[in-house]
Parts: structure tokens; C-alpha cells; sequence
């Protein structure tokens, strides 16, 4: 498998990569720690011309936890995110996430930034941020400008970010609560058959606030403000964790692969949140 | 003198000999990244060759333009059916006596099939080139089901059409290949119809595909100027490659040399000759330059040979005390666009006649069908005998469903039927001669070891929690006991394309006392390097460490078949014993001769010939090499060598005993293998580190083709598992620990009494697998469910069975 | 094609220099242009890790990067890690353990077990099975794949107790 030939830039600041972008338009793409698109090169199923490899820019790094916020550069990788001791403090669902993701050579090289830019349904971190309620840091010719993770998704490889703009942060409010990321999937290495991202906090017993995403379940990330908001106000027994996952299928919409029929991938989702409910739950 | 010989243990220790878990002489270049595979091979001026490949599963392919193709700088060649039809290379013989396109010959039959051949600089601009080589298709339609191909108008195989004759009788219809019938259908329709109970049951063994991790691949290289052609590549089967292409190039055979390599693993995807070997080689006659293809995944996957794709159905009857009195197996084989089976020529599907598997069936009957559809060609043995695979899983899910049917414990139904160690050598009823068996004994020790009685009472309690919803997990004991056929094999009844399947073993000793030996065989990673030394420093007292096998080298090995179907031990092995005893019958002359005796009145013991009653005057055989180098001795040529061609009087039969325990998630459908037991008898043991390592190898590949690897189509013909995110090879994390075990019930006909093992584990281990996904849904009722056992299909399972309600 | 790129790498301590268009794959630049053959291609899409490298200390698949994209990087191979003269632990208890088959798999491996044990010294059995779940191995089952990197773990482990 041999892609076909491109131009390759490796700029050092972010200002030199919109001007590459807006030099080439639809013919470039800006690259992290390519394992979603070098693939894809290589089976000529994307034709890049220009290719803009982010590994020298500077400034598109780093994890900071500060005034009750994360911010994590784009170029994180999923391999840092796991190895940072503050941020396994601070926010210890992106580690649980991050561990399903892909194998230990990917996760050197897979970025936050990588798996949250394009849309591809697949991805785990997405869902994960819209969780969290992230918002998603672009920059572009006219400037920065900030998006909801909630917002940015529109369809597969489809999302709210221009052609000529990079995406070069991510950031969230410390998450408080029981957390979990669950995530059923055929093998290491595998995209999820189903998974959810659980947030919960717990005021005298009962759920005070609920956040719940899923993956890989609709051509897009899908935060169910309805699960979530079934779980508020009750002390998460069965019948809640069952009225939570009874509303969440009403937002997901998954299609048939590989991994199986729709019939099982709705009745998976259903199981594997309910797992991940339990288990924030406990940790909340 | 005598006081400084060491004790006889310590003289056989020193051999590393047979029996002793001897470490690989091969890993010490494996493990410094010195091993030499195809790809590794650079020649001056090498071109590389790729193809363009059809998109479609069926089509006319209308024209070729390949002018764009051929204006991209550094491009030599693009070659179509064409410009091989000249030379006759257009079509190719397969093992299965059918022929198979080369490149597409008007039309194509399969997604995947090779269209043309570019050849260029590198692999860059051959890439690129694939790209601008423009071919017309016009779509025809596509089958996929071989049930539907055998009542479709359709023609799949233009160029046989009118031809009711195929390679083995009568072709019923113009997608049908051949029928293949064995045992006794009347005496066996009659048993059944007559019987106290019948049990009946149809089942899919889909079709999957061997995935070496490394791809097929080969560098060919035409000397224009001697006239010799040199072609390295991954053969499992060299010296029938070298055979091949020189019946279908013309060129001689003396002219011809192939080398197979270090070879990343087999099974069985590299012994068919492939079209990227034949353009290889042409292109090389054409451009006068090496030219090298190596295979990436996706074409690995979708165009090379893939493994079973069996729909059978049987029947099996017995008394009211659970006595097999029947068997009746009907098989539809899938064999896709041509019939590229790997099996001997008398056997079109291979040994599924071991189908009545461990058991005393008096009377069976078996029918194979084998069908054209719209998929790749192949068919060949992943990780087994020829179809021993399928045999075993029909027969292990038979007794399943039989012990269903009765309401019996499916382990003592098994124990009521076993074969008996007096019964031995066994005429089986489809016309097998097993060698040597001891079945209750393995069975027993498993039984024994697994506590099986306790198993079942875990089991059963687990059921009853579950039933008062305490649990959704349900818990499946897998039982299997296999009985494999493998080293073809006699050449009476066994052929590759007419090449009788024995093996071969020449020895020369060296005069300081050590050796080389060269088989027709060749490794992939099974160690020959290491054991077959160990059969010969038993045999001929010198030490293993002292002895250097060869393989895969046709101008220096002798004739062998290769090494697939578990064949190497049976048959070259016992090729180097028999050498061995030639170069041992020699030195015992060259030590009578030395210690002044006449020749009866020594004999070996372990490292040397001692004079009988007076262990004190010996040679050693290091001494006896530098005699035979150095003394005239009267009668005898000088030197110390030998060859044997050794033709196994019978195939060896080695069984195994395992049970595995799965907890299997009823709500996500998710398996997990909680213990698996393997016991396995392969005759005398040569190097029991490397048996343990081939028993979790193949177990490994069989928990693989049991619950989640498929080569999977769809209904356009398009291939949806052509890349390892979709076909499953587990990782480390997927895999078990497997406790291993054995019994020895040497071979009597085999001359070390060896039996092979590196298949048993795959063959015994996918109904393994699969008979503990079945059990778990037993008492809900499950009779039959066909694999993979994924998490989808076993969440379908218990989703048919109302577990989800 | 488009116009070839100066490539350096720091490879096993060497400095190389190379001209290479840069969509050239690492794995290819490595086996055909310095002709370190150990590292092998499996899958082409970074699933079977027979590629594996360590680059800027990180195991990568070098089937799944491009040579412009390590260009300027310092790479160790499985030649990398250990010579005839003194094998690394790792080789030695493959060896030992049988800890591999046809071979192809075992470059890569190796490689991706060093890295494992050079930020894990203690491993559990299913920190190994986890950390190596980026490497296939067609052959072996794992089973001694994952007792010849404990071993060599504990090795590794009692050389550093008794050099203290």
C-alpha cells in the first residue's frame, strides 16, 4: 500500500500553517500523529497534495490544569494524557479513555487533536468531550474562535471546522463526580461496537447532574441530554439506570458493520451504558 | 580410557538428541532481525511489480488501456492476458488438476482477481502506475451462495462450458466441479433409517483465510546469459514450484532454482503457486531484470488461498445406550472462481473421509460436492491435513447434537464409542487405517485433571442462578476429542499434479565429526533446524550442535514435497532416521574394521560402536567420520554419506483430548476463556518445548477461526474483511493461557514412531471452541449455531433463545 | 512523483543521510534505503506492529509514518539493541523461552518489549499481555512471548539489585 506523492511542509508556527492552507485550499491537510489519515493515504481513499505535518509547531502542546480548567494542546498524545499524574487526578475518565483507544504504538503517536478534528464516528474522544462538555479551540484567518464540542459534529468526517482552520485546543472545566468510560469492542485496537462516557455528581444520595455520550453508535458523537436528565433527582436504581438507557437509544442511530446487526448494537449500547452508569455511580 | 568416559546418560545428554527440549538454533539470527525473508532479498537492478486488480466480483473486463500507465517515467512494463497468452502463461495449472487465469482472460471471476502487471523502478512508481492503467469492466452478475450457483444460468466457467468431465468425473452442472463420494451410501441409509435414535443437523464452517503474517511474495530473476532462472519466494513447496514452472514455461528443470527463504509463517497459504509468481517470472524474461512482487494485506486477504467454506449436514444414529451404529455427512464445498484446493490428487476433498473422527462407526457414507461461486480461489489446509479441520468439527458437533438428542452427558457418549486400544491398527469404515491409538486413557487423564464432574456442577448451578437472574453470565465446558490424519503420505495414494508425496533426507559427515543434512522440506517456523538434528544425533551419535540442516534450496536439497499438513516429521523426518541408519550401518563397518572385529560384533551405544562384551574397546563416531575419511578401508568407498527417499507405508494418526471453560456475557455476547485444557498424543516426542509452542500457537489460531475470523462477502461479491481491523487475529490481550499435557502412543510403522503435532491444536481446538459456546446455551436449548462466534452472533444466540426477554 | 528530500536519521548511534521523496513509508526507507531489514511490514495499517521502531523514544509503527515526518529523528531497530557479542536480555530470553516461531513477528516484538520494560521494570503478566496488544504474533499463542519478557524482566530487575 503506497500513497501518492505529495508536498510536504513542516511549519513551525500556526500563522504559516493557515497561510498553507489558505494557499491550497482543499488540496491540504494539516496532519498530528497521522494514523487516521496515513492510512487512508495509503489505500488512496484520500489524495493529499499538500500534506502539513503539526509536529514542530509550536505552541499546539501541553496539559494544564489551572482556575478549575483543562486545556490540552492539540498535539497531546493519548500516550501523555495517560501518563500525566495531574491530570489522572483531575479528570480520570480521559485515561479510562484513553487506555481503550487503539494499542500502545498508536497512543505515542494519536493526538487529542487528531481524534477530535475530523468526525470520524469511530473516534473515542469525541464523545468523551462532549461529556465533558468541551469546548474545541480553532484558529483560522480571521483568528481564534471556540465551539462547543456539542456543536461541532455534524456528520461523518463533517464538522463546524473551515477548511483553513486548525483546531489547537481543547478544554474543559474539571470534571467532579463518578466517572467511567466503557467501551465493548471486538479486540485491541478495535473501534467501539458500542461505548459511553458517564459523568455523575451525587448531592444526599440522589444524582444531582448527569452527563452521558456515546460512540461509534450515529455517523456522530451523541450526547443524550435526555439519559442524562433521567438520571437527575434519583438515586440510581434499576429502574433509573433503565428509563437513562431507554432514553439514550431514543438519540443514538447505529448502522450495520462488522461488528453486527442494529438490533445488537442497540441492545449493546443499552447494556454498556447501564455498566458505565453503575460504575460512575459507585465512583461518584 | 575407560575411566574417562562418561557415564551413558551424560554421552546422550551431550547429543541434545531426541526428547530433550533443545533451544532453536534459528533464533539466534530471528532474534537480532537477521532473518532472511522474500522482501529482504535485493538484486542488482531489481524492478517491482504490482497489480491492478478488479474491482468486481464478476465481470467482462471490455479492454485494457495501459498507454497512461506506460508513459509514467520509470515504468518497463505493464502486461496484460495478452502479452502471456503468446508464451501459454496466461492460464496456470492449480494442485486441484483445475487451471486458473493468470492474469484476467476476458473476464474476472472474484474481487481481488489480477487484471494486469505493472512493472517499474520501484514500488512507488509502480503504485502509481496500478493507478493509470484503465480497464473496461461490464458487470455480470454475481454469485456468492454455491447453493444458489448450482441452480443459477449463470456461467461462471465460460471456458469449460460443455464440458461435463472435470478433474475428478462428471460435472451435474455448469457451476458444479465435482462429486466425491466415499463409504457405503446404502448400507448407511439403511442403518439410519432402521436405528433407536437419529440426531440430524446441518452447519456452516465458513470460510476463513491462514494469514501468515508475512504475505506471499517473490523475486524472480532470468540470467539471459546462462540461460538459468532463479526465483526466491515463499513456497512452502519448493521443489513442486520448481516442477510447476518449468512444465508450464518450458524451461528445464536443471535450469531452474528455487529458494525459499526464511518463511514468516504458512499455514498452508504458501503452498499453491500464486499469478504474482508467474509475472514475476515473465516479467523478469521480458525486462532481462530481477523483478520482485511481494503481496501487501488486502490482496493477501482477498486474492491469495483461503481455508474451509464447507456447508454439511449430517446424520448419526445409534442404539438406545448411546452405541454409534451411523454416519451420513453431505458436504457443499465453496471452492470460489477456480478449484485451487491444495489436496492430493485422488482426495478433491482432501481427507474429510476422516470424518467418523475417534469413533467405532461400523458403517458411513460421505458426499462432497464441490461448486463455482463468485470468490477467490483456494481451499487449502490452514493449519491442518487436507479438509482434517472440517472433518473433525462435523464429527465433534455430531456427537454434540447426538448426546442432545439422547439427553446424555456429551463426555460419556464420547467414552461409549471411543475406538478401543485393542482395536488397533483400526479399519475405519470410510477407508482409513489408523495406526495406534489409546483414546480412554487420554480422555481419562483430562477428565481427570479438569475435574470434570465438578465442572458440571459449577455449570449447573450457574443455570439455576441465572434463572433466578443472579447472573447473566453462562458457563460452556467445551469437550473435544480429535483424531487427526496427517503426513502424506503413501505415494500409492497420495500426488501433488502427479508428484508423489514422499520426502527426503541426504546426510553428509564431515571428516572432523560433524555434519550437514539437507530435507525437501522447509520451515516456517515449526524449527526444523533444531528437531530434525535432534532425530540425527540420536541416530547417529553426534551431536545436534554439530549438525546443520538445510532446506528450501533446490539445487542443493533433495526432492521433497514441502512441508504443509503436518507432514514434516512423518515423512522427512523419518527420511533423516532412515538416512541416519544408512550412515550408522556404514560406521559400523568402518568400527568393526577399526577395532578389528567382525561387523556383528559391535554395536551402537549412544556416541560409538562398542565391541559386544567389552564396552572398553569402542570408536566413536567422531573417530569413525575421520576414518572414513582417511583409511582405505577394504570393501568400502571412502566418505560418510547418505540419502533417503522415504515413502510412508501408512499416514500417522495423531489425537488429543481437550476441554475448554467460557463464561460467555449473555447480554453483550462476549466470550471469555476461563481455562483450556490440552492433552495431546503425537507419538514420540522430539522436543517437547517446541511441541508446547506449536500446541499454543495453534490453539491460538483456532480460538481465532472460532470466534471471530471470517472472510466475508457480501452480496455484490465485495470482500468486507480485507484488512486486520476486520479479520481477527487476536492479540496478547485476547489470548489465554493454555495448560498443556500429553500421552505417547508411538506410530508403529514410523521409524522413530513420530506422529506430527503443529496442526492438532487448530484442528482440536476449533470445535473446542465452539462446543463450549454451545453448551453454555444447552440447557436453553441450543442445538446448533454455526461459527464464528463473535460477540453479534453469540448475542444472537441468546437473543433467539429469549435469554434477552 | 515529487521532487526527493535530504533525509537524515540518527539510526542504532549512526548518522544517515538519504534522499527520499517524502511519502516514502519509514518501514520501506529503513529496509531499502540503510538496508536494516530487521523491522518487517505485516498489515500496512498499523494493526500487526511487525514494523515496530522506537523513534525519539516511542515505539511507532514505521508502516504507518512517513520518512519526512521522521526526518531529523533518532530511531533504534531491533540491530539496535543487542550484537552477537552481548545479546539484549530480551533476545536472550527468547531465546530461552521460546518465545517465538517463524521470526517475523519477533524484530518488532523485541522492540516493543524493550520499550515496555524501560518504562514498566515490573510488569504484572497483564501489563505485559496490554503493552505488547500492538504486536501480532501468528505463531506463538503469546504464552511464551509474555514468559520470556517477565523473565527477562526479572533479569533485567536482579542485574540492577546486584549492581547496587
Amino acid at each position: 500500500m503506497i500513497p501518492a506523492a505529495f508536498d510536504y511542509y513542516r511549519p513551525t508556527k500556526v500563522e504559516d500553517v493557515i497561510a498553507l492552507l489558505e494557499e491550497h485550499g482543499d488540496d491540504a491537510r494539516v496532519m498530528a500523529g497521522g494514523h487516521s489519515l496515513i492510512p487512508m493515504m495509503k489505500l488512496r481513499m484520500a489524495d493529499i497534495p499538500h500534506l502539513i505535518d503539526l509536529q514542530d509547531v509550536s505552541g499546539l502542546g501541553g496539559i494544564s490544569i489551572e482556575g478549575g480548567r483543562i486545556k490540552l494542546g492539540a498535539m497531546v498524545t493519548q500516550h501523555e494524557l495517560i501518563n500525566h499524574d495531574g491530570l489522572a487526578a483531575a479528570a480520570p475518565i480521559l485515561r479510562e479513555t484513553a487506555l481503550q483507544i487503539a494499542d500502545p504504538q498508536v497512543r505515542y503517536m494519536g493526538t487529542i487533536g487528531g481524534n477530535v478534528a475530523n468526525g470520524d464516528p469511530g473516534n473515542d474522544m469525541p464523545g468523551l468531550m462532549q461529556c465533558l462538555d468541551a469546548q474545541i479551540e480553532l484558529i483560522g484567518p480571521g483568528g481564534t474562535r471556540s465551539v462547543a464540542a456539542r456543536d461541532y459534529y455534524e456528520a461523518a468526517y463533517m464538522t463546524d471546522r473551515a477548511d483553513d482552520e486548525v483546531l489547537i485546543s481543547v478544554s474543559f472545566a474539571v470534571p467532579t463526580g463518578g466517572y467511567a468510560y466503557e467501551k465493548q469492542k471486538r479486540k485491541i485496537g478495535d473501534y467501539a461496537t458500542a461505548a459511553a462516557a458517564v459523568q455523575i455528581n451525587k448531592n444526599g444520595g440522589q444524582i444531582a447532574s448527569a452527563s452521558i455520550a456515546m460512540t461509534n453508535l450515529s455517523d456522530v458523537p451523541v450526547w443524550s441530554e435526555s439519559a442524562g436528565a433521567a438520571l437527575v433527582g434519583t438515586g440510581c436504581d434499576a429502574n433509573a439506570v433503565k428509563a437513562a438507557a431507554a432514553a439514550m437509544l431514543g438519540d443514538i442511530d447505529p448502522s450495520e458493520d462488522n461488528r453486527g446487526p442494529v438490533a445488537f448494537k442497540r441492545h449493546v449500547a443499552g447494556i454498556i451504558l447501564s455498566r458505565a452508569i453503575n460504575r460512575a455511580w459507585e465512583r461518584a | 580410557m575407560n575411566d574417562m568416559t562418561p557415564e551413558r546418560d551424560e554421552r546422550a545428554a551431550n547429543l541434545k538428541g531426541l526428547g530433550c527440549s533443545r533451544k532453536r538454533v534459528e533464533d539466534a539470527r530471528f532474534t537480532q532481525g537477521k532473518g532472511n525473508y522474500v522482501d529482504d532479498i535485493k538484486l542488482p537492478g531489481m524492478l517491482h511489480g504490482d497489480f491492478v486488480r478488479s474491482p468486481y466480483a464478476h465481470a467482462r473486463v471490455v479492454s485494457v488501456d495501459k498507454e497512461a500507465a506506460l508513459a509514467l517515467p520509470g515504468v518497463v512494463a505493464v502486461l496484460t492476458a495478452e502479452d502471456l497468452a503468446p508464451l501459454g502463461l496466461h492460464w496456470m495449472p492449480t494442485l486441484a488438476g483445475d487451471k486458473q487465469m493468470v492474469l484476467a482472460d476476458g473476464k474476472v471471476l472474484f474481487q481481488g482477481q489480477e487484471v494486469a502487471f505493472v512493472v517499474a523502478e520501484d514500488r512507488y512508481i509502480a503504485a502509481d502506475a496500478v493507478e493509470l492503467v484503465e480497464v473496461e469492466y461490464e458487470e455480470l452478475p454475481v454469485l456468492t451462495d454455491p447453493f444458489e450457483a448450482l441452480k443459477s444460468d449463470v456461467v461462471l466457467r465460460e471456458d469449460l462450458a460443455g464440458q461435463t468431465e472435470g478433474a475428478h468425473g462428471p460435472r451435474k452442472h455448469h457451476n458444479h466441479i465435482f462429486t466425491w463420494e466415499q463409504g457405503d451410501e446404502t448400507g448407511t441409509n439403511q442403518v439410519i433409517d432402521n436405528a433407536d435414535v437419529v440426531a440430524t443437523e446441518s452447519m456452516y464452517y465458513h470460510r476463513t483465510h491462514p494469514c501468515p503474517l508475512e504475505t506471499c511474495g517473490a523475486v524472480a530473476s532470468m540470467d539471459a546469459v546462462n540461460g538459468k532462472l532463479t526465483i526466491y519466494g515463499t513456497f512452502q513447496a519448493p521443489h513442486a514450484v520448481r516442477t510447476v514452472v518449468s512444465l508450464i514455461s518450458g524451461i528445464e528443470e536443471h535450469n531452474i532454482r528455487v529458494v525459499s527463504p526464511d518463511i514468516g509463517g504458512g499455514f498452508g497459504n504458501k503452498v499453491g503457486v500464486y499469478p504474482g509468481y508467474v509475472c514475476s517470472v515473465v516479467a523478469s524474461i521480458v525486462t532481462g531484470r530481477p523483478v520482485k512482487w511481494v503481496e501487501d494485506r488486502m490482496e493477501n486477504l482477498m486474492s491469495t488461498a483461503f481455508a474451509r467454506d464447507y456447508w454439511m449436514t449430517g446424520k448419526i444414529s445409534a442404539t438406545k445406550e448411546g452405541k454409534i451404529t451411523g454416519l451420513h455427512c453431505q458436504v457443499t464445498a465453496d471452492h470460489g472462481g477456480f478449484d485451487a484446493c491444495a489436496d492430493p490428487t485422488k482426495f478433491p476433498a482432501g481427507f474429510m473421509n476422516i470424518c467418523t473422527g475417534s469413533y467405532d462407526i461400523p458403517t458411513a457414507y460421505l458426499s462432497v460436492d464441490g461448486v463455482y461461486t463468485n470468490k477467490a480461489p483456494g481451499g487449502v489446509s490452514y493449519r491442518c491435513s487436507f479438509r482434517v479441520t472440517e472433518a473433525v468439527y462435523f464429527i465433534e458437533r455430531m456427537i454434540e447434537v447426538l448426546a442432545i438428542e439422547m439427553d446424555m452427558d456429551a463426555a460419556d457418549l464420547r467414552r461409549i464409542n471411543f475406538i478401543k486400544k485393542e482395536q488397533f491398527p483400526y479399519q475405519s469404515a470410510l477407508g482409513w487405517e489408523y495406526d495406534s491409538g489409546d483414546y480412554h486413557r487420554a480422555w481419562d487423564k483430562v477428565m481427570e485433571a479438569v475435574d470434570y464432574k465438578g465442572l458440571r456442577k459449577e455449570q449447573a448451578e450457574r443455570v439455576e442462578a441465572f434463572k433466578r437472574g443472579e447472573t447473566r453470565t453462562l458457563m460452556g465446558i467445551g469437550l473435544c476429542h480429535f483424531t487427526e490424519i496427517v503426513g502424506a503420505g503413501p505415494v500409492k495414494n497420495c500426488d501433488i499434479l502427479g508428484l508423489g508425496m514422499f520426502d527426503s533426507c541426504e546426510i553428509r559427515i564431515h571428516p572432523t565429526g560433524s555434519a550437514i543434512a539437507r530435507l525437501g522440506t522447509i520451515s516456517q517456523g515449526q524449527g526444523h533446524a533444531t528437531t530434525f538434528a535432534q532425530i540425527l544425533a540420536t541416530e547417529i551419535g553426534l551431536p545436534a550442535d554439530s549438525i546443520t540442516i538445510e532446506e528450501g534450496d533446490t539445487d542443493t536439497a533433495p526432492y521433497g514435497l514441502g512441508t504443509y499438513g503436518s507432514r514434516s516429521t512423518p515423512v522427512a523426518g523419518a527420511a533423516t532416521a532412515m538416512a541416519g541408519r544408512k550412515i550408522r550401518a556404514k560406521a559400523q563397518m568402518i568400527a568393526a574394521y577399526l577395532l578389528e572385529v567382525h561387523d556383528n560384533d559391535v554395536e551402537f551405544d549412544v556416541d560409538r560402536f562398542v565391541v559386544k562384551g567389552a564396552p572398553e574397546r569402542f570408536k566413536t563416531m567422531k573417530e569413525i567420520a575421520f576414518a572414513s575419511y582417511n583409511q582405505a578401508i577394504p570393501g568400502l568407498e571412502p566418505g560418510l554419506e547418505a540419502v533417503s527417499y522415504y515413502d510412508p507405508p501408512n499416514m500417522t494418526y495423531p489425537f488429543g483430548a481437550y476441554v475448554c471453560v467460557m463464561d460467555i456475557d449473555v447480554d453483550t455476547g462476549v466470550p471469555e476463556v476461563r481455562r483450556f485444557y490440552a492433552l495431546d498424543d503425537c507419538g514420540t516426542r522430539i522436543n517437547p518445548m517446541i511441541i508446547e509452542g506449536q500446541i499454543h500457537g495453534g490453539l491460538t489460531e483456532a480460538l481465532a477461526v472460532a470466534l471471530g475470523q471470517e472472510i466475508a462477502y457480501d452480496e455484490q461479491g465485495n470482500v468486507k474483511t480485507g484488512t486486520l481491523m476486520d479479520f481477527f487475529l487476536p492479540t496478547a490481550w485476547e489470548v489465554p493461557n493454555y495448560e498443556t499435557d500429553h500421552t505417547v502412543t508411538p506410530s508403529p510403522h514410523h521409524p522413530i514412531g513420530a506422529k506430527g503435532v503443529g496442526e492438532s491444536p487448530h484442528v482440536g481446538g476449533v470445535p473446542c471452541f465452539s462446543n463450549a459456546v454451545h453448551d453454555a446455551f444447552r440447557p436453553f436449548g441450543l442445538r446448533q449455531t454455526n461459527m464464528p462466534h463473535d460477540h453479534w452472533r453469540i448475542w444472537q444466540t441468546a437473543n433467539r433463545l429469549g435469554l434477552h426477554d | 512523483m515529487t521532487d526527493k528530500m535530504h533525509v537524515k536519521l540518527k539510526v542504532n548511534g549512526e548518522n544517515r543521510e538519504f534522499l527520499a521523496e517524502p511519502r516514502e513509508l519509514l518501514i520501506y526507507a529503513l529496509r531499502e534505503h540503510l538496508n536494516i531489514t530487521g523491522p518487517h511490514v505485516g498489515c500496512d495499517t498499523s494493526h500487526c506492529g511487525a514494523c515496530t521502531v522506537t523513534l525519539n523514544g516511542k515505539s511507532v509503527k514505521s508502516c504507518t509514518m512517513f520518512v519526512a515526518q521522521a526526518n531529523g529523528a533518532e530511531i533504534t531497530t531491533i540491530e539496535g539493541l543487542g550484537n552477537p557479542a552481548a545479546l539484549h536480555v530480551l533476545q536472550e530470553n527468547f531465546r530461552e523461552h521460546h518465545g517465538l516461531q517463524c521470526g517475523f513477528c519477533t524484530p518488532g516484538m523485541i522492540t516493543r518489549a524493550a520499550k515496555l520494560l524501560e518504562e514498566n521494570p515490573n510488569p504484572t503478566e497483564a501489563e505485559v499481555r496490554f503493552g505488547i496488544a500492538g504486536n501480532i504474533c501468528r505463531c506463538t499463542g503469546y504464552q511464551n512471548i509474555v514468559k520470556s519478557i517477565l523473565a527477562a524482566a526479572d533479569e533485567m530487575n536482579a542485574a540492577k539489585e546486584a549492581a547496587q
